[in-house]
Formats: structure tokens, C-alpha cells, sequence
């Protein structure tokens, strides 16, 4: 199906767009509409655990001191220098220097593998610990009897939370290799946009995560 | 058991005739905006039907007519929102006084306790006239103890109390179903209520094995799990007295208070470290496994009845006389 | 504009959507929205019929009292594939992802929606959470029933619940992207001159309709994982006994699967105002209002999940409070029917098959509506909750209301879709047998339902029979009504009357602007569009002959 149309001889105009800035400004609408949706999925596991945290206080205290903060804090700065990476990865692409994106999106890339391999870490203690539920469940002291409740939240948004950045560094790759080939523009680097949109929503639900699970029950504790 | 066939349930029940009242306004409502709608559809359609050199007329539309049909179904659903909602309060109120019935729901039966401790299985033998007290929960997954005759209906949740009334006003046998699925054999989850005069009752009861009542089982539970160990006044008191508590409010440590009721007993047996009493240590283990729900609402029954006097009122009213020990001598 | 059924000119024939690429690539490898929405419609007609198949054997077993057709066991997987396959797998994506994905780009003016490639995704996600579900079905099916309720599916079932659970995970992704897709489609992609209030209405219903499905999916997908991740890694969420909160689970289901009743109805409204409109030869009766109503309903449908829980241990004050937020539902609704109703006045009313199955759901659909303010009554909700009066209330909506504007959009945009004409004399017999053998299935249950059939029984006190009879005779006239249009459309693709032209002598893009049947692109140069939404007003005389219908 080869289209007819006069726009065909621009390679980073799909074919049915009129104009670049229809292209951006669709893809824009649209990144938002799926963000929405993420927003009301995270949204869902929430409340979820702020049900739990009413119904069980004294699990989430128990639970949140037997979480190291510092693997936590060193993560939350790993995330927000991976923000400002990938907006300078937004900044490159609109100025047309598509080496120059690349390498701030492998940046931004490092960073995530930084986070991730650190959260790695931290899953590995919880198996020694055992406070994996139902997997390796072993609580040195059962100090609080829903504490697998606790986990349980823990792993499920932490879990989908890496989940998600998995995901974005995979798109990072393709961005990044679009990016050497000098596909973004001026007038066309919405991939790249579109890409930093979503891992600065990733970064913000870090920034919830971060406080619910390592800080408010060491505060209240 | 065998009813003829009908297209209108049995009305049993004090409350069925409210409910029946209500469903005839929302019958007449909705008959009369079905049959505008129908009647408004084939005659327009009909009279307006498509024939040579008839042109149809633009219309825009109509503000007088749209606020109209707006308003008025607007009063139509607040009228019966508040009607629906006056019976709904008076249905799902429970009362205070009355006779207290124990239901366990379980795959895939109804375990019935009566107040003077008679157990039965998918049959509930119940009074005339009487004001009838229903706590009901769950062993398992969710069930729902819905008797059609009465018109009432609650769901039977696993890990909380919930509650029913009704006050028969005719004898005869009805239905029992569990209204919310439960598993295989949910459809055989089914039982009936026989609705007896209250003279006919006692003789029922009369003829039936009796247990003993919730507060005495309860209080011998209490014994056996060595409650009293901590829970007694005096030198070696580690855990709250218990007694003239139930009922009033429990004050936990960091400040919070909880009413001291059902649903706060139940959770300190199954889980004591959750909302611990202020000024005590975590000491109590948890019961969880070690007792049934049955033994629970016992033991609910028990320190319920070691309140105050004015307290203990309601409790005392369900012994109905002439049952309980008398009944066991007798025999 | 467009006179009917003019003889194709030879260069129509040759340059369509349907001709532009042969061989199985050009089919599962397209990004064309035209070619997607005709895989969605066979893939969904598969599953409707699956489903279908389900409800006659249920209704075959409900014709004894005793349960003497399948054991108890067998019954309640029927019901719970029944459930999962006609709600997620046909009526939630129905008209949005076959006649939505079709006809949206058409009704802008645009070449395609936002997001071809998407487009083409949401098609095989679908297909791989309809893999997981057939799965479950096939190594031995679910017994949940399609609410999953919890504890029962998180820790007693003994049913392939985790296959089922990821089959609707998986195919919630389809919905969301497809919601993506039109959101900015219709925000982004509409012709010059097309403003926001000259949309044809079924663009404001699928706009609406998206807005439910990206908002309202992720929270059935919360819910669902959750079980999921219950059951495959036996933590204790929804477990009382391991400290859970069983009825949380209600709240987050049904955050989604209400508003999802919306997604099932909205579309359709869209559709009966394109057929009222089109038939009657009028511009809806209050355009404006009949739009923003879409949006009404899908905002208020957010905030009443709480009256699937009267009876469920909910507080009463919480019950009162989605009452009354349940019932203001009724006025949105109510505006729409009156619309529908006052569009026919003084208009030149023609009774061909879309407009039959457009005039049925207005009746149905008020039936349904109004019993739902019964069931949203609280007083009247205790004695019928989860009995057969909620089956036929919500049968009278989904049925009564989105599978009667299915098969009457069907029927409109088939000769527009395929450039054949459906045989117009057996097809409006058909749809009388859908609206008798609909009616003589359904309104049996509503006095089972009051008489105190609980739902979900496989075998029920004999008292009911006489009225399961009349239930189970209704569901077989009912199954036959479906069954006979779906071999006389197939036929019609190769021996229907050829259409090339405006079948209806309809108003909107897709009719006046573009080819029948569609080029590949949709449109040769970008149209600009300066006409009102169904504006029927410039009708002359001379183009208004009734179409007719010979060969």
C-alpha cells in the first residue's frame, strides 16, 4: 500500500500526517492519554497500599525499618541525574545533534542500569533475609504478623516499577540508534520527546515509591 | 416448601410490605416512561414516515423542551432515591433488641446457632412476631444469606461481622439461598426458614439437643485458652480487665481510639499486635487457627455479657424462658 | 450530493482498500485502520459466537429444574466463559475497534488514526489475551464467575484462573492503546473546517468511550494482577485469613467494570444517532446537548461503582452517596432518548434495517435504563441483588442496547464497508426475530429475579421453571436472529447488489466525501469541511428519492 500522497518524500513524516507539527503534536496528545492511563494503574496499587497501611500500621513500620535507606536515597539521585540527562537528550535532538542525544540518552541508559543493578542488590539481601514472600519467606522476627503483606506491596511496585524501566532503556536503544542517524530535527525530534515524557513519569512514581516504602514508617516508627 | 405458581414473591416479613410498596411506585414509574417512549417512537415514526414530495422540517432543537425533560426525571430520581433510601436505612439498621442468631456461612452450608445455643444446618427455625438478630460470617470465601420471602439480603464476608434483621409476620416455610457465588455447589447452598408461632417454637425447641449458650460456651473457652491468665483483674493482670468494656471504646496505644466491639474482639484474638491497648505490652499471641469463627462469637458472647448491668441488658433479653439448663434436666 | 447507487465509474472499481494488496501480508501485516477494523470484526464475531454458544448451553440446562445437562462444576465455567468472552472479548471492544476503527478517520477526514502501527498492535495484543483466555478455556476453564470475586478466585478455586486472569490483563492493553489512538486521532487529526461541535455524534461517543477505556482499564488491571499475583505467587492480599481485605477487591473491579458498562453503550449510542439522523433525515434534536451528554455519562460513570456493593458490608452512608450519584446517570441518558425521539418529529421517517435495530434499541435500552434506576434504588436493590433481575437489566444495555446498534451499524456502514448491498427484505424479518425472541428471553428474568432467583444457580426450586422455559424458548429464537444475518451478510459479499455511491443518501465525510468502498488512503487530496454535523437541511426534492432497494 504505497501512499499516493505528496508527503511521501519525507522519511521522518509518516504518511498520514499533513505536517510536522501535526505529527508532534499528535504523538504529544497521545503520550499524555497513555500517561493517564498510568497514572490510574499506579494509581490503583496506591491505594491498594494505603488500604493496608490503615488496616496493618504496625506491619508497614516493621517493614519499612527493615528497608536500608541508603540503597534507597543513592537510587533516588541516580534517578533524578538520569532526568536531567534525558531532558539534555531532548535539548540535543531539537538542536539537530544527533551524536550528541545519543550519547546523553546512553546516559540516561547508565543510570537506569545503575538503579537497577542497586535494586538488584537490594533484592538479594531481602532473599538472604527472608522476606521474600511465599518464595523464601524467613523473617528473622516476626515482629509483625501481615509483614508478608508489606513485602508483598513492596516487591509488586518496586517489581513493576523496574518493570517500566526495563521497558524505557529498551526504547532508549532504539531512540539512541534513530538519534546517530540523524533522524531528529528541529522540526522532528518528538521520539525523543515523547521518550523523556515517559521516563520523567518513571522517575516520579520512584519519587513516591521512595517515601512510602524506605521513609514514612521509619518516621512514624 | 412447594409454592404455586406465581408472579409475585410471598411477602413474610414487616419489612417486605415497605419493600413491595416501594417496588410498585418504580414499577408504575418505569411502565409509565416506557410506554411514553414506545408510544412517542411509533407514533412520530409512523405519522412522520417517508412519502413523495413530503420534506422533513430542520429543527435545531429546544430549550424549553430539553430543561423539561431534564428536570422532571431529575424529580422523578430524587423522589425515588429518597424513598429507596428511607426503606434502605430502615431495612439495613440493625436493631437493638431482639433474639441473636449465629450464622456461619461455609462451602457450601448454613451452620445456624440460636440464641440458646440449638444448632441447626440449612434450616432456621424462627418465631412469629419476633424480632429476629442475625450476625452472620464467613469460614471460607464470600456468601450472601438472602431469604426472598422477607426481602432481605446480606453478603457473608470472611474476616468481619456483618448483620440482618427481620420480624416475620407469617408462618410458613421459605427460602434460603446464598446469593453470591461461592464455588461448585453454590446453587445447592440453599435452605429454609420455617417461621413458627412462638408456642410452637418452644416446643420445637424443646425437642432439640441443646448445646451450650454462646456465653457459656464462652466463658468456658475462655477458661480453656487461659485467657484469664492475663485478662483477670489482680497481681498478675498483664493484659486489659474485660469487664463493662464492651460496648464502650478502647483506648490504643499512640493515641488512637476504637469502639470495643465485635469486630475489635475478633481482631485482638486473631490479631493482638495489630491495635494494642494503651498501656500494655505485646505480649498476647494470636488465637488465629486455634479457634473457629464459632468459637469466636462465642467468646464475643462471653465478655459482652461481663459488662455493667445497663450493658448487659440486651444479652439477657435473648434468654427466652424456658430453655437453655431447664431443658437439660428436664431430659 | 452523491446520487444513489450510481453505476461505478471504472476507476472506483479497481482502486480500494480491499484491492490494494493481496496475500496474507497485505491482511495481518496492514496498518490500514479499514483492513484493522475488518480483522477485529471477524476475530470478534469468533468470539461472539463462542460466547453465544455458551448462553444456549446455559439456557439448555436452566430449561429443568434439577441440574441434570452438566454437573454443577461444568455449569459455572459455562457462565464464567460466557462472562469473560461476550464482555471483554466482544462487547467491550465492539463497535470501537470494527466500525470505530473503520469509520473515525472517515468521519475526520483523516488518512488514517494517530497511531497506525499501534492500531495494528492493539489487534495482536488482543488476539494473544484472547490466546491466554482460550487456553484456560480449553485446559479445562474458569469457575470464578468473570467478576473474579476474591477470596473465592485468589485462593479456592480450583480453576485455571491465573491463564484467565493474564488473557484479560493482556487484552486491557488492547483497549488502552486503542483509546490512546482515538484520543489523539480526534483531538490532532481532524480536517480544516471540522471544529469540535461539527463532529458527528459517534465521533463524541467513541471520544467519550476512550476516555473510560484509558482512564478506567488500568484500574481493572491493578485489580487483576493483584489476583494474579495472589494465586501464581501465594501472597496474601486479598486473604482474610492472611490479613487481606477481600473487599477491596470489589472496590478496584469495579472502579473498572463499571464505567466498562459505559464503553459498551456509548458506542453504541453513536451509532443509533448516525441511523436516527440519517433515517428520520434530520439533525439530532439538540445536537450539542445529545454530544456533551457522551461526556456526561462517561464522567458520572466513574463515581457510582459502590451500588454493586450495597449489600456488601459497605457502610450505608457510602451506599446512599452512590445512590444518589447512580440515578443522576439517569438524566444524561434520558436527554439522549428524548432526543431520539423528538429527531423523528417532522422528519421523513424510512424503515429500513438500520433504522429498525436503531428504533429497537431506543426501546430497549429505555427498558434497561430505567430498571437500572430500580437497582440503584437502595431499598429495591437489597431484595434483587444478584438475582436474575440484575442478568436482565443489564442484558436489556448490553444486548438490548450494544449488540442491537451493532447489528444496526452493521447493517448501515456494510454497503459503505464493502461496496455490496445485504438482502434488505430477510434482514429486516431478522431484526424483528432479534427484538421478539430478545424481549420473550429477558423479561421472564426480571420476575425470576423479584421472585428470588439468585444468579449463577445451575439447578433452582421448581416453582421457577415455567418462567426458565419461556427464557430458554426466547434464547432460541434470539440465537437463530443472530445466526441468520451473519450467513446472509457473508453472502452478500460475493452476490449482494453492488453499492458505489452514498447508500443512504447519508450526510458526514465517509459518505459524501469519500469512494465506495473507501481508497486506500481515504481521501485523494485533504478535505476541508465546513458543513454542521448531520445537516439534513439542504435536501432538495430531487435528492431526496427514496433509494431503492431492486436487485
Amino acid at each position: 500500500m504505497q501512499p499516493e500522497t505528496a508527503a511521501q518524500h519525507d522519511p521522518t513524516l509518516a504518511h498520514h500526517f499533513e505536517s510536522h507539527r501535526q505529527q508532534h503534536e499528535a504523538s504529544l496528545v497521545g503520550m499524555w492519554a497513555f500517561l493517564a492511563q498510568e497514572v490510574m494503574f499506579f494509581g490503583g496499587m496506591f491505594l491498594a497500599y494505603t488500604v493496608y497501611r490503615h488496616l496493618h500500621p504496625e506491619a508497614f513500620v516493621v517493614g519499612s525499618l527493615t528497608l536500608d535507606p541508603v540503597y534507597g536515597t543513592i537510587n533516588t539521585a541516580v534517578l533524578i541525574v538520569s532526568s536531567l540527562t534525558m531532558a539534555l537528550a531532548v535539548r540535543s535532538a531539537q538542536l539537530g545533534r544527533g551524536k550528541q542525544a545519543a550519547l546523553w540518552i546512553g546516559g540516561t541508559a547508565l543510570a537506569a542500569g545503575i538503579f537497577l543493578v542497586i535494586k538488584g542488590v537490594e533484592y538479594s539481601h531481602k532473599y538472604h533475609d527472608g522476606l521474600i514472600p511465599n518464595f523464601a519467606w524467613h523473617p528473622s522476627e516476626t515482629s509483625a504478623p501481615s509483614l508478608e503483606i508489606f513485602y508483598s506491596f513492596y516487591f509488586v511496585l518496586t517489581g513493576t516499577h523496574a518493570l517500566h524501566m526495563i521497558v524505557g532503556v529498551a526504547l532508549m536503544a532504539v531512540v539512541a540508534i534513530r538519534a546517530l542517524r540523524g533522524r531528529y530535527g528541529p522540526s522532528n525530534y518528538i521520539g525523543v520527546e515523547v521518550l523523556g515524557l515517559y521516563w520523567h513519569f518513571v522517575d516520579l512514581v520512584w519519587i513516591f515509591l521512595f517515601p512510602l516504602f524506605y521513609l514514612l514508617g521509619r518516621h512514624l516508627g | 416448601m412447594q409454592q404455586d405458581l406465581s408472579f409475585f414473591p410471598e411477602a413474610a416479613s414487616r419489612g417486605a410490605h415497605q419493600v413491595d410498596a416501594l417496588t410498585w411506585w418504580l414499577v408504575g414509574m418505569g411502565t409509565f416512561f416506557a410506554t411514553l417512549v414506545a408510544l412517542l417512537v411509533i407514533v412520530l415514526s409512523i405519522y412522520f414516515r417517508r412519502s413523495k414530495g413530503k420534506m422533513p422540517v430542520p429543527i435545531e432543537g429546544s430549550i424549553p423542551l430539553e430543561v423539561m425533560w431534564t428536570v422532571i426525571p431529575l424529580i422523578v430520581v430524587l423522589f425515588t432515591y429518597t424513598w429507596g433510601a428511607k426503606v434502605f436505612v430502615d431495612v439495613r439498621t440493625q436493631r437493638t433488641e431482639g433474639m441473636r442468631f449465629f450464622v456461619t456461612g461455609k462451602q457450601w452450608m448454613w451452620k445456624l446457632q440460636h440464641p440458646t445455643g440449638h444448632r441447626e444446618i440449612n434450616r432456621l427455625h424462627v418465631p412469629k412476631g419476633q424480632t429476629i438478630l442475625l450476625e452472620l460470617t464467613s469460614e471460607d470465601v464470600i456468601h450472601d444469606f438472602f431469604v426472598p420471602a422477607f426481602r432481605v439480603k446480606t453478603d457473608v464476608v470472611p474476616g468481619m461481622y456483618t448483620t440482618l434483621w427481620f420480624e416475620p409476620t407469617k408462618v410458613g416455610n421459605y427460602h434460603l439461598f446464598c446469593a453470591e457465588y461461592c464455588g461448585t455447589k453454590h446453587s445447592a447452598m440453599i435452605g429454609t426458614v420455617t417461621v413458627m408461632e412462638p408456642a410452637d417454637y418452644q416446643v420445637w425447641l424443646s425437642g432439640q439437643p441443646a448445646g451450650l449458650r454462646p456465653v457459656e460456651a464462652g466463658a468456658l473457652l475462655f477458661e480453656n485458652l487461659r485467657c484469664d491468665t492475663c485478662h483477670a483483674a489482680g497481681a498478675g493482670q498483664r493484659g486489659p480487665a474485660l469487664e463493662g468494656r464492651f460496648g464502650g471504646a478502647a483506648q490504643l496505644e499512640g493515641g488512637r481510639t476504637v469502639d470495643f466491639d465485635a469486630e475489635y474482639v475478633r481482631s485482638s484474638i486473631l490479631e493482638p499486635n495489630a491495635e494494642v491497648a494503651e498501656g500494655f505490652d505485646r505480649l498476647m499471641p494470636s488465637y488465629r487457627g486455634q479457634v473457629t469463627e464459632e468459637q469466636i462469637s462465642h467468646l464475643i458472647a462471653y465478655i459482652a455479657s461481663l459488662a455493667p448491668a445497663n450493658e448487659g441488658e440486651t444479652v439477657d433479653a435473648d434468654d427466652s424462658p424456658g430453655t437453655g439448663a431447664t431443658e437439660g434436666s428436664e431430659r | 450530493m452523491t446520487t444513489v447507487d450510481q453505476p461505478a465509474p471504472a476507476r472506483v472499481r479497481e482502486d480500494n482498500y480491499l484491492t490494494a494488496g493481496y496475500g496474507w501480508k497485505s491482511w495481518f501485516l496492514t496498518v490500514d485502520h479499514k483492513r484493522i477494523g475488518i480483522l477485529y470484526l471477524l476475530s470478534l464475531t469468533g468470539f461472539f459466537f463462542v460466547g453465544g454458544l455458551f448462553a444456549v448451553l446455559l439456557r439448555l440446562e436452566l430449561l429443568t429444574p434439577e441440574g441434570d445437562l452438566f454437573q454443577s462444576e461444568t455449569y459455572n465455567k459455562l457462565f464464567t466463559m460466557h462472562g469473560i468472552f461476550m464482555i471483554f472479548f466482544f462487547l467491550v471492544p465492539s463497535i470501537p475497534t470494527t466500525l470505530g476503527n473503520f469509520f473515525l478517520p472517515l468521519q475526520l477526514g483523516a488518512r488514517d488514526l494517530a497511531f497506525p502501527k499501534l492500531n495494528l498492535l492493539s489487534w495482536y495484543i488482543f488476539l494473544a489475551g484472547g490466546a491466554f483466555t482460550i487456553y484456560a478455556m480449553l485446559s479445562g476453564g474458569v469457575d470464578t464467575g468473570w467478576t473474579f470475586y476474591t477470596p473465592y478466585s485468589s485462593t479456592y478455586a480450583n480453576s485455571h484462573v491465573i491463564a484467565a486472569a493474564l488473557g484479560i490483563f493482556v487484552t486491557g492493553f488492547s483497549s488502552i492503546l486503542t483509546g490512546v489512538n482515538f484520543i489523539a486521532t480526534i483531538h490532532k487529526m481532524r480536517a480544516p473546517g471540522l471544529t469540535w461541535f461539527r463532529l458527528p455524534l459517534f465521533v463524541w461517543s467513541l471520544y467519550a468511550t476512550s476516555l473510560i477505556m484509558v482512564l478506567g482499564t488500568p484500574v481493572l488491571a491493578t485489580s487483576i494482577l493483584l489476583v494474579f499475583i495472589e494465586r501464581a505467587f501465594g501472597i496474601g492480599i486479598f486473604d482474610p485469613a492472611r490479613g487481606g481485605d477481600p473487599i477491596l477487591f470489589q472496590h478496584l473491579f469495579w472502579f473498572y467494570s463499571h464505567p466498562a458498562v459505559y464503553i459498551m453503550i456509548l458506542p453504541g449510542m453513536g451509532v443509533v444517532s448516525e441511523v436516527v439522523s440519517c433515517f428520520s433525515r434530520k439533525r439530532i434534536f439538540g445536537y450539542r446537548i445529545v454530544a456533551i451528554s457522551s461526556l456526561a455519562i462517561a464522567l458520572l460513570g466513574f463515581l457510582v461503582w459502590g451500588h454493586h456493593m450495597f449489600v456488601s458490608g459497605q457502610s450505608i452512608y457510602a451506599g446512599m452517596a452512590f445512590s444518589l450519584l447512580s440515578m443522576l446517570i439517569a438524566l444524561p441518558s434520558a436527554v439522549k432518548v428524548f432526543a431520539w425521539s423528538a429527531t423523528l418529529y417532522k422528519g421523513s421517517v424510512s424503515f429500513e434495517t438500520p433504522m429498525l435495530y436503531a428504533l429497537g434499541f431506543i426501546g430497549l435500552f429505555t427498558i434497561g435504563g430505567l430498571t437500572g434506576i430500580f437497582v440503584a434504588t437502595l431499598g429495591f436493590d437489597v431484595h434483587v441483588h444478584d438475582t436474575y433481575f440484575i442478568i436482565a437489566h443489564f442484558h436489556f444495555i448490553m444486548v438490548g442496547g450494544m449488540v442491537m446498534a451493532f447489528l444496526g451499524g452493521l447493517h448501515f456502514y456494510w454497503p459503505k464497508m464493502f461496496g455490496r448491498r445485504y438482502p434488505e427484505g430477510i434482514a429486516k424479518v431478522c431484526s424483528v426475530v432479534v427484538f421478539v425472541g430478545f424481549n420473550l428471553t429477558f423479561l421472564p428474568q426480571f420476575l425470576l429475579g423479584y421472585l428470588g432467583m439468585p444468579r449463577r444457580y445451575h439447578a433452582y426450586p421448581e416453582e421457577f421453571q415455567v418462567l426458565n422455559v419461556l427464557s430458554t424458548a426466547g434464547a432460541s429464537i434470539l440465537g437463530v436472529g443472530f445466526l441468520i444475518p451473519m450467513l446472509y451478510l457473508l453472502w452478500s459479499l460475493k452476490f449482494g447488489a453492488k453499492s458505489y455511491g452514498n447508500a443512504w443518501n447519508a450526510k458526514g465525510m465517509e459518505w459524501e466525501l469519500a469512494a465506495t468502498p473507501p481508497i486506500a488512503h481515504n481521501f485523494t487530496e485533504v478535505p476541508t469541511w465546513t458543513d454542521e454535523a448531520h445537516d439534513y437541511s439542504k435536501l432538495t426534492p430531487t435528492t431526496e428519492e427514496t433509494p431503492s432497494h431492486a436487485t
